[in-house]
């Protein structure tokens, strides 16, 4: 048995607009670019691979699956720019083989920073995802997957979800394979689901790379590959970035074929299915436990956390964004409070790595900046505005304006 | 096959006024290492002086390159950007070759003065064999293209400015009409970014297949050990350094503008001028009409150990130039750990990444980058760190294989 667990990422952070040191005005994003990429990528991402996914359920009749997480910041932009999208994400949701992940509501590092700011912003998505979708997250994955044996123990004290994804890096797995289920040391009913990253990535990735020997992929090829797991594993978990369907890979790749065909060619071996993470993680018993003590992510080749916080700039930026949280929740300002969060998305700090000259490409991508030194300045100096309005010009009122902050 | 070179160049130490001597320093030194024939010949009023033993340093630096002087009072630049004080003299150093007749005298014009050099050079050559002609700049492509035509040795020139650079749109016609005829009677054309060779193929009309871009390097050895990082505190206030000729070209007016701006903001800052030009007047003036005076330091031109310990006090160095055909300062003050915001109208923008870039014109810009780089010590540390990283790898032993290449191509031998 074999079953194929689909899970795709969609996000866009609200990038910043141009912000120099002699501004003073609290608009601090750039409304008409992040409009621009919000709708370029609806139309050729969102909307077609959507559409496709609807035929692919209807013409399946049930038996193909997927999963998506969206990030709360994201959700507020299709909304803004484009409902269109939102509604047709809600139209899968109500074929009821569409399941939606929980994760920080603004795409963010806060694990790393302020336990009390993760739980928040994960509850915040969560209601946004009820509110949407009618459904209640069972599953968390966190940002860029980063993942240690502590956020595992984190999460199961937060409660309410049965499984987190990871990435099944090599180096944690060891001689183990990606496709079973496992469970973090230290906590009891959780369970671990990991990437299969060569398949992953053969879609992400590779798929129009014509230098790479399986060039070009089909899906019949695709559905060899994942016959050979059964036997050697329950469940292969492809965990993909949405905008890998018209968007790293453009339509005239061929990459909405091969999708359109990849359900069939997986269903022909009556031994496969589709399942979604939280089906995954009830039908099957974890069958070890994966030591993570130290942080892994899905990005780059280091699967590590050097593209957010790898140089000074990225580390000095995230922490002063972090010791702000006091005095901004002080403030009980919630404007505020909602531009210090969409500061925390991890893209910005993307933006900052200077990794350039070996994964470069995947950097750029929609990156409104020239440089990571010109991000970082663009960065300190909103963020220099924002701790100017930390300080209440009626120190008074501080206590008494307390907001308190969601569980 | 072993090319000779015959080379037209300019400025060997110890006096080296800017880019274009030390760009032709370094890259014949290079080309000496790497063991290609080179015959130099250099415009010097008097005779040629080496400081030490000049037999000594020619013959164990660079083997390969024997250094001939040309009578001449032609100095790299013209009169516009050289301090008084990089006249030639030398004390104690040998004569390294017989000097002809005595000093040149200086020619009433500039015209008169490029035409005796060519006939010098062309008399000089007579007792040369080689298989091609490197000229360096548009002084030196008359007596370039006289001697390719007499001796049937195809001509290289190359491009380390333009009239347009030099002198915005307002250029003198005479030396736009020798730079054009130069860079058309040539083989090929070398510049030393693409930056200059749009210039190049846009307002001089070369074929572009004809034109070849050879970035510049930095020296190595004279930077063997890194300067400590520890800015000497001037009165515990940061530094901004302006370090470079006082012209038009290097856009000095634009550095004070952002200053003023940057003063509105941070008042524990300096910033230093260090270097000599034909705006030097102009740019005290606009300096004290500007009401920062007391803020702008200006140190006239620099050398040797004056120059370490200027960029030992800066924090951030700055290069607004108006058009910067390549920018060797940049990769310097790297060198000497001091990080870089550079004008986007230079070669060294296009070829390099660990840098602020500025338009030179965008003073807002350029105050709100100067700013965060004295605020925010990540960010110093982040291009220090990453931009020596980076120029170190311009090696003039690079610049000397792709010369090299072009030099093949025109032979047309492999």
């Amino acid at each position: 048995m074999a079953s194929v667990c689909f899970y795709f990422q969609v996000h866009q952070p609200y990038r910043l607009r141009h912000y120099t040191i002699f501004d003073s005005d609290t608009n601090y994003f750039d409304e008409y670019k992040n409009a621009q990429v919000c709708r370029k990528v609806a139309g050729k991402c969102y909307l077609p691979t959507n559409r496709l996914m609807l035929d692919l359920i209807r013409q399946h009749e049930g038996r193909f699956k997927i999963a998506y997480s969206i990030t709360g910041v994201i959700l507020e932009q299709f909304q803004e720019y484009a409902p269109e999208v939102l509604a047709s994400f809600q139209e899968l949701a109500q074929t009821g083989c569409v399941e939606f992940l929980g994760e920080t509501y603004y795409h963010s590092l806060s694990f790393l920073f302020s336990p009390k700011e993760f739980a928040a912003q994960i509850d915040a998505h969560k209601r946004v995802v009820q509110d949407l979708f009618g459904q209640t997250p069972r599953i968390f994955r966190n940002t860029e997957l980063v993942y240690n044996n502590a956020l595992a123990e984190t999460l199961e004290r937060i409660g309410g979800f049965d499984a987190i994804l990871a990435e099944g890096a090599d180096h944690i797995l060891g001689w183990r394979s990606p496709n079973f289920v496992y469970r973090p040391p230290n906590t009891r009913r959780l369970k671990l689901l990991l990437k299969n990253y060569r398949l992953s990535d053969d879609i992400a990735f590779r798929f129009s790379n014509r230098g790479w020997r399986e060039w070009p992929l089909r899906a019949e090829k695709f559905g060899q590959w994942v016959n050979a797991v059964n036997g050697n594993g329950y469940t292969v978990n492809l965990f993909v970035d949405y905008e890998t369907f018209g968007e790293h890979q453009w339509e005239d790749t061929g990459i909405f074929e091969f999708l359109r065909h990849l359900p069939a060619e997986i269903l022909k071996n009556p031994d496969n299915n589709f399942k979604t993470p939280s089906e995954v993680a009830d039908a099957y018993e974890a069958v070890d436990v994966v030591d993570v003590p130290h942080l892994v992510s899905w990005a780059d080749t280091e699967r590590d956390l050097s593209a957010w916080l790898g140089n000074p700039m990225q580390s000095n930026a995230i922490h002063e964004l972090y010791n702000l949280e006091g005095m901004v929740k002080a403030t009980g300002d919630p404007d505020l409070l909602a531009h210090w969060r969409k500061l925390q998305t991890s893209d910005h700090f993307y933006y900052m790595c200077t990794k350039w000259f070996a994964d470069g490409d995947v950097h750029k991508y929609f990156n409104p900046y020239d440089s990571p030194y010109d991000s970082y300045i663009n960065f300190m100096n909103v963020l220099d505005n924002l701790r100017s309005r930390c300080t209440p010009t009626v120190p008074s009122l501080r206590s008494s304006t307390l907001v308190p902050m969601p569980a | 096959m072993k090319i000779r070179t015959l080379m037209l160049g300019w400025e060997f130490p110890p006096y080296i006024s800017g880019g274009l001597g030390t760009a032709c320093y370094g890259l014949t030194k290079a080309m000496g290492r790497m063991g290609m024939e080179v015959t130099f010949l250099l415009p010097r009023m008097g005779p040629v002086r080496m400081a030490g033993n000049p037999e000594m340093t020619l013959e164990s630096g660079f083997p390969h390159v024997r250094l001939r002087a040309v009578p001449s009072s032609l100095i790299a630049y013209g009169r516009r950007g050289n301090p008084p004080s990089a006249q030639p003299a030398t004390t104690g150093a040998a004569v390294l070759e017989e000097e002809p007749g005595g000093p040149a005298p200086y020619g009433p014009n500039i015209c008169e003065e490029v035409q005796r050099y060519a006939l010098r050079v062309m008399k000089i050559a007579e007792s040369e064999e080689f298989d091609v002609i490197h000229a360096h700049d548009w002084m030196t492509f008359p007596a370039g293209i006289a001697l390719s035509a007499r001796s049937g040795k195809p001509l290289v020139v190359q491009v380390h400015s333009t009239e347009f650079d030099r002198s915005g749109e307002h250029v003198n016609q005479y030396v736009y009409d020798i730079e054009r005829h130069g860079m058309h009677a040539a083989a090929r054309v070398i510049t030393v970014s693409n930056y200059t060779r749009n210039i190049v193929v846009s307002r001089y009309s070369v074929p572009p297949e004809k034109v070849e871009v050879v970035y510049n390097g930095i020296d190595f050895n004279d930077f063997g050990q890194a300067v400590p990082p520890q800015a000497a505190q001037v009165g515990g206030d940061k530094v901004v350094l302006f370090l470079g000729r006082i012209t038009m070209q290097k856009g000095p007016e634009y550095f004070l503008y952002a200053a003023k701006k940057v003063l509105e903001r941070e008042k524990n800052v300096k910033f230093v001028m260090a270097g000599d030009g034909d705006r030097l007047y102009g740019t005290i003036d606009l300096a004290a009409w500007l009401g920062i005076g007391h803020k702008v330091f200006f140190t006239r031109f620099l050398r040797g150990a004056e120059v370490d310990r200027v960029y030992r006090m800066a924090d951030l160095y700055v290069m607004p130039s108006v058009s910067e055909p390549f920018g060797i300062a940049p990769l310097e003050a790297l060198q000497h750990n001091v990080p870089v915001l550079v004008s986007k109208s230079s070669g060294i923008a296009e070829a390099f990444r660990n840098a602020l870039k500025v338009d030179f014109w965008d003073i807002d810009e350029m105050a709100n980058k100067i700013i965060a780089v004295l605020r925010h010590p990540p960010l110093q540390e982040t291009l220090r760190t990453n931009g020596r990283k980076e120029a170190l790898r311009f090696r003039w032993e690079d610049s000397a294989a792709r010369v090299n290449e072009v030099y093949h191509k025109v032979l047309n031998v492999a």
